[in-house]
C-alpha cells in the first residue's frame, strides 16, 4: 500500500511530466486552447503511454537485455509505439466510429510524443539507477521508502496510468486557464504563445511546492 | 547566392526554430536551468540535424511517398543512438546533464519538421545549410537562455560561481516557462521593430521614387 501512494503521489504531484519533468510541452502549448480538445489529448496520451509501457517493458527485459542489444532501445520504442498508434487508430475507427472521431485528430501527434517515449525510457537501465527508478523527493513522505523502488511490470503500469493521468490534470488546468485569458486583453507583442508560457510558468510554480512536502 | 543567404537568415532569425517556430519546446525548457547542457543540447542537435538533413535529402528520390515518416524516423533514432554511444563514451559529463532528452531528440519536432519541410524538397547542399543554420538558431536560443537561467537563477555561469545568490525558481521548470515565454515576447518585437523600420524606409524611398517621376 506505501508502494501505490508513493507512486501515485510521485507520478502524479511532484514528478509531474508537465511541470517537473518538462515532457509533452508540444501537445501542452499547442491543444490547450479548449477544455475538451485538451482532456480528449489528455486522455489519449494516458492510453497510449500505458500500452506503450505494457509492450515496452518486457520487450526491454526479457528480450533486449538478455541479448545484450539494449543500446538499440531507442529505435525499437520509436517503432514500437509509432505501430501502437497505428493500430490503436485502426482499431478505434472500426469499433466506435464516435470515439475515433473525438479522438482521432490528436492520436497519430502522439507519436512525437515526448511523454509516451519518456515514459517507456523510464524503466531503462540508461534512466534507473541500479535496477530502481527515483521517485523523487516524497521519500520522506511514506516511511519505508528512501525515494527509489525497484521495478516490475505492475509498477510501471501504474506507473504510467498516473503519469499519463497527472499529464492529463494539468492540460484541463492549462486549458480552463487559457479559456479565462480570452476575456483578458494582453499587450500585442504578449499575445499567443508567450502568455501561455507566463501562465505555465504559474501553474509550474504551484505544482513545484508539492516537491517540498515532507511529513 | 540570395537563395543560401535566405536558407541562413531563415534558420537564425525568421524561422528560428525555438522563438518564431516554438518547436523542439520539451529540451529546451528541461535543460536551460544550465548553460552548459543547453549549449551541449543545441550542438548535439545540430549535429543530428545536419546529418539527417544530408541523409534524407541523398534519399528523397528512394523513399516512397507513402511510407515516408518511419523512414524518416528510422533515420532519425540511428543518428541519436550514435550520438548516445559516443557522448557517453567521450563526453560522459554532457551526457549525465543531458539525462532523458538525449534519446527524445528522436521526438524533437524541429528534426523531422526539417526533413518534412525541407530535406525531402531540396538538394544535399541546401538541406546541409538549412541544417546548420536550424541547428545554429537552436543551439543560439538555447545557450542565451540557459545563460540567463543559470546567471539569475543559481548565480554562476557555465557551472562557474560568480555571484552569491540566485532566485532559486528560475533554475526550476517554473522559471523556464517564464524566461522562455518573456524571451518569445522579446525577439518577436524586436523583428516587429525591425520589419516596420524596413517597411517605412521602403515607402518613403517608393514616394521619393514617385516624387522624381512627377518632376
Amino acid at each position: 500500500m506505501a508502494a501505490f501512494i508513493m507512486i501515485v503521489l510521485s507520478a502524479v504531484l511532484t514528478n509531474n511530466f508537465i511541470t517537473a519533468k518538462t515532457y509533452g510541452i508540444c501537445p501542452f502549448l499547442g491543444v490547450s486552447k479548449k477544455t475538451s480538445s485538451a482532456a480528449g489529448m489528455g486522455v489519449a496520451v494516458t492510453v497510449v503511454m500505458v500500452l506503450a509501457t505494457l509492450v515496452t517493458y518486457p520487450i526491454y527485459t526479457y528480450v533486449m537485455v538478455p541479448l545484450n542489444i539494449e543500446f538499440l532501445e531507442i529505435i525499437f520504442f520509436i517503432f514500437i509505439i509509432a505501430s501502437l498508434v497505428q493500430m490503436l487508430e485502426a482499431i478505434i475507427r472500426k469499433i466506435s466510429p464516435s470515439l475515433y472521431n473525438s479522438m482521432g485528430v490528436y492520436l497519430p501527434l502522439i507519436t512525437t510524443n515526448c511523454a509516451v517515449l519518456g515514459v517507456t525510457e523510464l524503466f531503462t537501465n540508461a534512466s534507473m539507477v541500479d535496477g530502481k527508478l527515483d521517485l523523487g523527493s516524497l521519500g520522506d513522505v511514506v516511511a519505508g521508502f528512501s525515494g527509489t523502488m525497484s521495478m516490475n511490470i505492475g509498477w510501471a503500469l501504474l506507473y504510467a496510468l498516473f503519469a499519463g493521468l497527472g499529464f492529463t490534470l494539468v492540460m484541463i488546468i492549462m486549458s480552463g486557464m487559457r479559456e479565462k485569458l480570452n476575456y483578458y486583453k494582453t499587450p500585442k507583442a504578449l499575445a499567443g504563445f508567450p502568455i501561455a508560457m507566463v501562465t505555465a510558468c504559474f501553474i509550474c510554480m504551484a505544482f513545484t511546492v508539492f516537491s517540498y512536502i515532507s511529513i | 547566392m540570395n537563395k543560401y543567404k535566405k536558407i541562413t537568415l531563415d534558420g537564425l532569425i525568421f524561422q528560428n526554430p525555438t522563438f518564431m517556430l516554438v518547436l523542439g519546446t520539451c529540451p529546451t525548457l528541461g535543460l536551460i536551468n544550465s548553460a552548459f547542457s543547453s549549449l551541449g543540447m543545441g550542438l548535439t542537435v545540430l549535429v543530428i540535424l545536419t546529418l539527417s538533413n544530408i541523409l534524407i535529402s541523398l534519399l528523397r528520390k528512394v523513399i516512397p511517398n507513402a511510407v515516408r515518416i518511419p523512414c524518416y524516423i528510422v533515420i532519425i533514432a540511428t543518428l541519436v543512438t550514435f550520438a548516445r554511444m559516443v557522448l557517453e563514451k567521450f563526453v560522459p559529463d554532457l551526457y549525465d546533464s543531458l539525462g532523458g532528452f538525449l534519446s527524445l531528440i528522436v521526438v524533437n519536432c524541429i528534426i523531422l519538421g526539417r526533413a518534412e519541410a525541407f530535406a525531402n524538397k531540396h538538394n544535399v547542399g541546401e538541406a546541409a545549410l538549412d541544417g546548420v543554420a536550424q541547428g545554429l538558431g537552436f543551439t543560439l536560443a538555447l545557450t542565451v537562455m540557459g545563460v540567463i537561467c543559470e546567471f539569475f537563477g543559481s548565480g554562476s555561469l557555465f557551472g562557474y560561481q560568480i555571484m552569491n545568490f540566485g532566485v532559486g525558481m528560475l533554475a526550476k521548470p517554473a522559471g523556464a516557462f517564464l524566461v522562455y515565454g518573456i524571451c518569445i515576447a522579446v525577439f518577436v518585437y524586436v523583428i516587429d521593430c525591425f520589419e516596420r523600420s524596413r517597411r517605412v524606409k521602403a515607402n518613403k524611398l517608393a514616394r521619393e521614387n514617385l516624387l522624381k517621376e512627377a518632376v
